[in-house]
């Protein structure tokens, strides 16, 4: 179906069923979506839509029981052994014993880059987060949002097209985030990236995404899928235009068809 | 009042002084060689005085230098007074006793309500107080047993244990040679490297993590010790039993630690590593060990105590004529409690010395953890 050569991402009826003591579980059905080269992509929806499910199906953190989905043209788990997608944790999920230099060479370390080029790695993505001069630090020693731009350098430092990331600015206080934000879509346009964002913020949602993936609970499914009219270059005050506001109501639309609060 | 609630101590201090005064003399009427009166001049205004100047408003560091020389210079002329007066103490003098070390207990509070501005301020302060806590400790106990006269038998004074101590170092030497040196380092390395290994390969194989655990648990609820005869049959008198009763004390705490150190890591970080592609070994090098560490510390720590405990009791059942164990198993049937309590401190010392590296070594290992990383 949407096999085109610019197809990051391409699932089709994708579905996957928890089996747990109460019966199963349908975190995700009938899923279909494509991402394309150099796509914004936003999941969003309420708690149990299945939002992080499907990113952690591409990331093959988790096995779908039904339908197909095609990472880079592969399987998952051959996009994953091809070290194909960076992954942005909820948390930072940095390691306290390394510093945050040491953090970031880990994946450089497992995927066998030499130790020159991990040297020159590092310095460009502390660089392109902000975070020069903090590369001795331990993790503990930094503040929250300064961390999370610690665990984005460290899945930028690889040379992985996709970049996966689960609500990772969900933790930090809405100054910071704003400001995280902004810095997103300038790494995004520097790095020509391909990313898959998961979040329960609107705001965030329309700001940062070419499309938005509008996601509704109990089965996992795909209710609305929204191509961002905005430009590509946006600066924080494209939050108050008319054009923001619409999508944005689209998105609070869609989010409400899905959701029925009456049952 | 306020002073001399603030510094109840010398307040306490003074009290005793004055009870002290009412129930002179010092020794026992029949005493060969009593106090001079200057002498019993000097202690009483020695704690008398110190105690006065607690309730001042000096600095907090002169105060403290006052009482501890003051206190310390009473205590000593009184038990340099025991001399030849053995079990003649009368109440007055442990009155003074308990004055003076009253003294040295506000003193020792008033150092530590000092806020040294340097480091080696700070360091001296922290060796200063426990030091003083412990001479006061072995004071007391000086001065209670030759001033009542408690039999040697039960309790000899820290004075004669010394001695004893200084004039057997050859055959203290020995002993710590054989124990030490050969049952308790070899059998500590060997327990606690097994106990390692043989979790890895717990974590590795499944068999053995359901087979090897659950008996694992049920035998370190083993008293352990009863082993000792045994490994004794087994490896004969010399020290390879006694390094086999450490082996088997230490492998299983350290075998239950590592494994539960191993599963530390949280689900994040795994899939962190999963993410990366990560084989089983990189993930065990770069994430799981040393997200066990505080655990496998844990066990090292535990079983430096549980190697001393074992090849010490171990001895009991047979040995060649050196060993700690055995010397205390000898000593005490000829009486010689004296040479019991210095093995008692000898093991005490190289426990604090064997405990104090291992713990040197985590605080350099696990410097990252929440509980290491201080202010």
């Amino acid at each position: 179906m949407n096999n085109s050569p610019s197809s990051v991402v391409s699932a089709q009826k994708l579905g996957l069923t928890f089996e747990t003591s109460d019966g199963p579980v349908h975190a995700l059905s009938n899923v279909d979506l494509t991402v394309n080269k150099g796509d914004f992509v936003s999941f969003i929806g309420p708690s149990g839509c299945g939002k992080t499910t499907f990113l952690r199906v591409i990331a093959d953190l988790e096995k779908a029981t039904a339908g197909e989905i095609t990472v880079n043209g592969m399987t998952p788990e051959e996009a994953r052994k091809s070290r194909s997608y960076g992954y942005v944790f909820q948390a930072p999920a940095l390691y306290p014993w390394r510093t945050i230099e040491k953090n970031i060479a880990l994946p450089l370390e497992i995927m066998g880059y030499s130790s020159t080029d991990r040297k020159a790695r590092i310095e460009r993505t502390l660089d392109l987060v902000n975070l020069s001069g903090f590369g001795k630090k331990y993790p503990w020693q930094l503040s929250g949002g300064m961390q999370q731009r610690a665990s984005i350098a460290r899945a930028l430092a690889f040379d992985a097209d996709l970049l996966l990331m689960d609500e990772p600015f969900g933790a930090l206080d809405e100054i910071v985030r704003d400001h995280l934000n902004e810095q997103l879509l300038k790494l995004w346009a520097r790095t020509e990236k391909t990313i898959c964002f998961v979040t329960h913020s609107i705001p965030e949602a329309v700001y940062l995404s070419t499309r938005i993936v509008v996601m509704s609970p109990r089965p996992g499914r795909v209710t609305d899928v929204i191509e961002s009219t905005l430009p590509r270059e946006r600066p924080l005050e494209i939050r108050e235009t008319p054009e923001f506001l619409e999508i944005a109501h689209r998105v609070r639309e869609g989010l409400r068809a899905g959701h029925s609060y009456e049952e | 009042m306020k002073r001399a609630l603030h510094s109840w101590q010398g307040a306490l201090a003074l009290i005793l002084c004055l009870a002290a005064l009412a129930c002179l003399p010092l020794m026992a009427a029949d005493a060969p060689s009593p106090f001079g009166t200057g002498t019993v001049v000097l202690v009483f205004l020695l704690v008398a005085g110190a105690a006065l100047v607690s309730f001042t408003n000096l600095s907090q560091p002169l105060v403290a230098t006052i009482l501890f020389v003051a206190a310390h210079l009473a205590v000593w002329l009184l038990l340099a007074g025991i001399a030849g007066n053995e079990g003649k103490a009368t109440l007055a003098f442990f009155l003074m006793l308990a004055a003076s070390w009253l003294l040295a207990w506000r003193c020792v509070t008033e150092l530590s309500g000092i806020r040294p501005k340097s480091k080696s301020g700070d360091t001296f302060l922290r060796l200063l107080i426990p030091a003083i806590f412990g001479a006061w400790i072995l004071i007391l106990w000086e001065a209670a047993t030759r001033g009542a006269g408690i039999p040697f038998i039960i309790l000899p004074p820290p004075s004669s244990i010394g001695a004893r101590l200084a004039g057997s170092v050859p055959i203290l030497w020995a002993d710590v040679q054989q124990t030490i040196f050969k049952a308790v380092l070899f059998g500590y390395v060997v327990g606690c490297a097994s106990g390692f290994v043989v979790a890895i390969l717990a974590d590795r194989i499944a068999f053995l993590r359901r087979g090897l655990l659950p008996i694992g648990n049920m035998v370190s609820a083993l008293p352990i010790i009863g082993v000792a005869p045994i490994m004794v049959m087994w490896f004969g008198f010399d020290w390879q039993s006694k390094a086999a009763v450490v082996i088997i004390m230490t492998f299983f705490p350290m075998l239950v630690n590592t494994v539960a150190g191993l599963a530390a890591s949280g689900a994040m970080e795994r899939d962190l590593m999963r993410s990366y592609a990560s084989d089983y070994w990189q993930t065990l090098m770069k994430l799981r060990l040393p997200a066990a560490m505080p655990f496998i510390f844990n066990a090292l720590k535990i079983n430096s105590t549980l190697a001393l405990i074992g090849a010490i009791v171990a001895e009991f059942f047979g040995t060649p004529i050196v060993g700690m164990g055995f010397r205390i198993s000898t000593e005490i049937g000829r009486m010689n409690v004296d040479m019991v309590w210095a093995e008692i401190a000898v093991a005490a010392l190289i426990g604090s010395v064997f405990y104090g590296v291992v713990a040197l070594g985590e605080r350099a290992t696990t410097f990252w953890h929440p509980s290491n990383r201080g202010g």
